[in-house]
C-alpha cells in the first residue's frame, strides 16, 4: 500500500479505535508505541515482519468479545497470537490491523479425572498441561517440537501433531470442545464433553483454521493414561532405501510405533556437534523408534522391530532402558532445528508430508534438486506419519540464495504433491506457503474455502490474507510457476 | 435407480448441476441401509450406489481409498485378509452398507471411545457440492493441514453439504489378541471402575453395560491383555467375538422392540438418567457415553443431556413418538443454540446454495 494512504489510514483508526477499546480495556492492555509493538511484529517464521496498529492484551472472555465488536463495526482486521512459535507467518500482523494476544489466558480452570479431560485457555502452553495431570498419570498427547513454550490455542489454530501422531493423533484428534468468539463477538461453544455433539462437525472446521474463523477462548482437552513402558530404540543405516524399508516393513508387522523418525547424514551430523547424543554420524541415516504401552506388549514389539532392523543390515543399534536414556534420544531429535543453526545463517523448514512408499524416491529427489540449486537441504523427518521436514540451508543477506531457496521449497512441495502428498502436514499454511496452495487446491476448491470463511467472517477481518490465497494472486503465481517451467532457472547461470 | 451410466463423477455431477438449477432437491441414496436415520424428507433419489470399488489399498500406508457405493462389507473383508481393520469398528445394519452412507451417517461402533470416532479416521474425500462442482479436500496423509479441514466436517453430515464420491480413511492393525471381562457391576460401579482404570494402561477397547452386568473387552499383545484381565477380575465370556459383533449392528432383543429408540451421548461419567425420562433400563456402551434407552419423552430427554452435557436424538421409529407427531420431526437431533443454528445455516449455504443437497434432513433449513 502506498505509505501516505497507509498512514492515514492508521492515523484514522487509531483515533476512533482507541476511545471505542478504552470503554472496556484497561490501558495497559493496549500496545500502540512502536518499541512495545515491535515483539509483536513477527511470530517464528522471522523472514516476514510488519508491525500491528495496535497490540491489545485482554485477559477475560468479555474483554476479547468487546475487542471484536469494535474491530467489526469499524472494519479493523484483527489477527490472533498465542505464544508465537508459529512457524508460517500465521500470527504476522496485517498492515494497520489489531494484533490480539492470548497470552493472558493461562489458566487451568478444571481436571476432570472422571471423564479425563481438562477446562483450559487458550493461552496455556503445552508442556504446563501435561505437567498439571502427570500427578494423576495422565497427559496431553499432541507435542510439538516447540511443547515447551507454544500454546494450546495456538495447537488448535494450525492443527499441531508432532512426534506421537501416528499413534495418538493430532490436536483434532485429542480436544473435545471449544469456545469461540466470532468476529460480530458472539460467544459460541462447539463440540462438548460428550464425544460427539449435534449438528455438523464444528470442531473439524474450527481446528486448524488458522485464526480466520474465530477466536478461540476456552478448550476443553482430552486427557490419555500415561503407558506403563516406552522405550526408544535408534538404529542406523548405510542407505536410505534400507531404512525406507524398515519403516514399510515395521508399519506392514502390524506394529504402531509411538513415534518413528528418520534423519539424514547432514542432520545426524550437526545434531550431534550440538547435543552429544551419541547419534552415529557415519550414518546415511538413522531412525528412532518408539514402542509404548504395556510392559509385556512393548517387550514383545520391540523383539520384532529388532529383528527387521537386523534383516536390513541395521548397525549401531541402541534400545533405551529407562526414561532418562529415552529422553536424551528424542532431546536430540527435537534439537535439530536449533542444531541446523550452526550450519548456515538461515534455514527455510518444509512440511510437506508424503505417502511413505514415496519415501526414498523423494528423498533421492530433494537430493537432486539440492544439487540443481547449489543449496544443502537437511532432511528430518516424521517418517511413520509420512510428514518430512526438509531444511533448505541459505544465507538471506544474499538475495540470490534467498530466491533460490524460496524456489527450491516451492519444487520440493510440488514432488509432494505429485506423489499423492500435501504441502503441509502439520506447520499450516500462513503465509509462507500460501502460493502453494494453488498448486495443490483448483480454482473452484479455493472458492469453497472462501465460501467456508464467508459463512463465519462476511467482511473477511479474522486474519485476512492468510491460509487461503485470492484467485488473483493464484493466476498470478501460476503464470510465473509456467513462466520459469519454460526458461530454467535463468539466475543460476551466474554461478 | 443405480444403473452404471449415473455412476461416474461427470454424470452424478451433471444431475447436481440441473438439480441445482431447477432447484430440485434431491435425495442422496447409498443401498439405503440407514434411511431409518434422520428426518423424513421428500425428494428425488439419487443413487450413488453403482459408484462403487476400492481405488487404492496399501496395507504398509495404513490408509484405503475407495469409492462410496463400494459395500462396507468388501471392504472390512479385504482389510481382515491383511490383518487390518476400520478402527471406528462401524455397524453396517444390513449385508449392503455402503461406505459412503458409513461416513455421511458418521455412525461408529464399540470401539470409538478408544481407537477414534470415524471423523477421526477420515483422511480425505472427493465431494460434489451443491452447485455440482467435483471438489476434493484432504488426501491420502495422516496430517494434512493444508486448507480448512473439510473431509472432517463431511462426516456425520447426512449428505447436507456434498455428496462423497472417493474417500480415504486411515485403517490400523487388528488386534493381536482380545479377551472379554463380565462383572456383575451397577452403573455407579461401572463409573468406578472405568474412572480407575481410565488413568492406567490399561487396553480397554469396548464397554457394555446391561442387565447390571458389565462387559470389558481388552484388546492387544496377549500377555498385556492377560495381565490386565486378572487384575479386573470378573470372568471371562466365551465366544466373545459374536457377542461384540451382533452388540454393534444391534441385534440383541434389546433393539427389537416396536417403540422409540434414542441414543444419548453424554461425558462417559454424567449421572444416571432419571427413571422419568426412559422406558425401561438402557443398554450402555463407551464406557457410559453412549446410552440406548427408549423413551417416549423424547424432547424432556434431550433438555436433560444437554443440561448434561451431551445430546440425544431418535435412532430409530421417530414416526412412532407420540410426543414428536405434533413438531413436524424437529426433536429427532437435539436442537442447535440459535448462534450455531445460524453458522450451520451458513455453512449450508456455502456448499448447497440452492438447498438441493439431502434438504432438511438433519434439521429444518441445513
Amino acid at each position: 500500500m502506498n505509505s501516505n494512504i497507509a498512514a492515514s489510514i492508521r492515523t484514522q483508526r487509531l483515533a476512533s479505535l482507541i476511545p471505542m477499546l478504552s470503554k472496556m480495556i484497561p490501558e495497559h492492555a493496549i500496545l500502540s508505541e512502536p518499541e512495545q509493538l515491535k515483539a509483536y511484529e513477527c511470530d517464528a517464521f522471522t523472514t516476514m515482519r510488519q508491525m500491528p496498529l495496535l497490540t491489545v492484551l485482554p485477559d477475560t472472555i468479555e474483554q476479547v468479545q468487546h475487542v471484536m465488536r469494535c474491530c467489526h463495526a469499524l472494519d479493523i482486521p484483527v489477527v490472533a497470537r498465542g505464544a508465537g512459535t508459529g512457524l508460517t507467518a500465521g500470527a504476522m500482523p496485517v498492515e494497520n490491523g489489531v494484533l490480539l494476544g492470548m497470552s493472558k489466558f493461562n489458566k487451568i480452570h478444571a481436571i476432570d479425572l472422571h471423564n479425563r479431560t481438562a477446562w483450559i485457555d487458550p493461552g496455556v502452553r503445552n508442556q504446563a498441561v501435561s505437567d498439571a495431570v502427570a500427578p494423576y498419570n495422565l497427559y496431553f498427547a499432541p507435542d510439538p517440537s516447540s511443547q515447551l513454550a507454544c500454546s494450546v490455542g495456538g495447537n488448535v489454530a494450525e492443527n499441531a501433531g508432532g512426534v506421537h501422531c501416528l499413534k495418538y493423533g493430532l490436536t483434532v484428534h485429542n480436544i473435545l470442545e471449544l469456545e469461540i468468539v466470532s468476529i460480530e463477538g458472539e460467544r459460541m461453544t462447539l463440540g462438548g464433553p460428550a464425544l460427539d455433539a449435534a449438528g455438523y462437525d464444528l470442531m473439524a472446521i474450527m481446528t486448524g483454521s488458522e485464526g480466520l474463523l474465530g477466536i478461540v477462548v476456552g478448550i476443553r482437552v482430552k486427557l490419555l493414561a500415561k503407558p506403563a513402558s516406552a522405550r526408544v530404540l535408534l538404529a542406523a543405516f548405510s542407505t536410505i532405501e534400507d531404512a525406507g524399508n524398515a519403516i514399510a516393513k515395521i508399519i506392514g508387522a502390524g506394529i504402531i510405533p509411538a513415534g518413528l523418525e528418520m534423519i539424514d547424514q547432514t542432520g545426524i551430523q550437526a545434531i550431534e556437534a550440538l547435543m552429544h547424543a551419541g547419534y552415529p554420524v557415519h550414518a546415511a541415516a538413522v531412525i528412532i523408534c518408539e514402542l509404548d504401552g504395556s510392559v509385556e506388549e512393548v517387550e514383545d514389539e520391540l523383539s520384532s522391530v529388532i529383528a527387521i532392523l537386523n534383516s536390513l543390515n541395521a548397525s549401531d543399534i541402541q534400545v533405551s532402558t529407562n526414561e532418562t536414556e529415552s529422553k536424551r534420544i528424542w532431546a536430540a531429535r527435537k534439537a535439530a532445528f536449533p542444531a541446523l543453526a550452526s550450519l548456515a545463517p538461515d534455514n527455510y523448514v518444509m512440511d510437506g508430508t508424503i505417502p511413505r512408499r514415496a519415501l526414498a524416491e523423494v528423498w533421492t529427489k530433494i537430493n537432486r534438486l539440492s544439487d540443481e540449486y547449489q543449496l544443502l537441504v537437511v532432511n528430518v523427518f516424521h517418517a511413520g506419519d509420512g510428514n518430512m521436514h526438509p531444511s533448505i540451508l541459505f544465507d538471506s543477506s544474499d538475495e540470490n540464495q534467498y530466491q533460490r531457496a524460496n524456489e527450491l521449497a516451492t519444487r520440493i512441495l510440488e514432488l509432494c504433491i505429485q506423489v499423492g502428498g500435501t504441502i503441509s502436514g502439520e506447520h499450516g499454511i500462513g503465509l509462507e506457503k500460501i502460493n502453494q496452495m494453488c498448486l495443490q487446491f483448483s480454482d473452484a476448491e479455493i472458492n469453497q474455502f472462501h465460501a467456508l470463511k464467508h459463512a463465519f467472517d462476511e467482511k473477511r477481518l479474522l486474519n485476512p490474507g492468510k491460509q487461503i490465497p485470492t484467485l488473483a494472486r493464484c493466476a498470478e503465481f501460476n503464470a510465473m510457476h509456467i513462466h520459469r517451467g519454460e526458461m530454467p532457472f535463468p539466475h543460476l547461470e551466474r554461478f | 435407480m443405480a444403473d452404471s451410466i449415473n455412476a461416474t463423477p461427470e454424470s452424478l455431477a451433471e444431475q447436481v448441476k440441473n438439480a441445482h438449477y431447477n432447484q430440485s432437491p434431491l435425495q442422496i441414496m447409498g443401498s439405503g441401509s440407514k434411511s431409518f436415520y434422520g428426518r423424513n424428507i421428500t425428494a428425488i433419489p439419487l443413487s450413488v450406489a453403482a459408484y462403487s470399488g476400492v481405488i487404492n489399498y496399501e496395507p504398509s500406508e495404513l490408509v484405503i481409498t475407495a469409492r462410496a457405493g463400494t459395500p462396507l462389507r468388501e471392504i472390512e473383508n479385504l482389510l481382515d485378509e491383511q490383518g487390518q481393520m476400520l478402527g471406528f469398528e462401524p455397524p453396517s445394519f444390513t449385508d449392503t452398507a455402503t461406505l459412503g452412507g458409513t461416513i455421511a451417517c458418521g455412525i461408529s461402533g464399540p470401539r470409538r471411545p478408544y481407537a477414534g470416532a470415524a471423523r477421526d479416521f477420515v483422511l480425505g474425500v472427493t465431494i460434489i457440492n451443491g452447485k455440482g462442482e467435483i471438489l476434493k479436500f484432504g488426501g491420502q496423509v495422516i496430517k494434512n493441514v493444508a486448507g480448512y479441514d473439510v473431509s472432517r466436517l463431511m462426516t456425520g453430515a447426512q449428505g447436507s453439504l456434498g455428496i462423497l464420491l472417493d474417500i480415504s480413511l486411515k485403517v490400523i492393525p487388528k488386534p493381536a489378541y482380545e479377551a472379554t471381562r463380565v462383572l456383575p457391576y451397577s452403573h455407579q460401579q461401572m463409573n468406578t471402575l472405568l474412572s480407575d482404570i481410565g488413568r492406567k494402561p490399561v487396553p480397554v477397547s469396548a464397554t457394555l453395560l446391561h442387565n447390571n452386568s458389565l462387559y470389558i473387552r481388552l484388546s492387544g499383545a496377549k500377555a498385556g491383555v492377560q495381565a490386565a484381565a486378572s487384575a479386573i477380575g470378573g470372568d471371562t465370556l466365551q465366544n466373545a467375538d459374536p457377542f461384540w459383533q451382533q452388540l454393534k449392528e444391534q441385534q440383541q432383543p434389546f433393539f427389537n422392540q416396536q417403540r422409540p429408540l434414542w441414543r444419548v451421548s453424554l461425558p462417559p461419567a454424567a449421572a444416571v438418567i432419571p427413571g422419568d425420562l426412559v422406558e425401561e433400563e438402557s443398554f450402555i456402551e463407551w464406557g457410559g457415553a453412549q446410552r440406548w434407552v427408549y423413551s417416549h419423552n423424547g424432547k424432556k430427554l434431550q433438555e436433560w443431556a444437554i443440561k448434561n452435557g451431551g445430546h440425544a436424538s431418535c435412532f430409530r421409529d421417530a414416526k412412532r413418538d407420540p410426543s414428536l407427531s405434533h413438531s413436524a420431526d424437529e426433536t429427532v437431533f437435539s436442537p442447535l443454540s440459535p448462534a450455531l443454528f445460524a453458522l450451520s445455516k451458513r455453512i449450508k449455504d456455502s456448499f448447497d446454495p440452492a438447498h438441493i443437497l439431502n434438504p432438511n434432513r438433519l434439521y429444518t433449513g441445513l
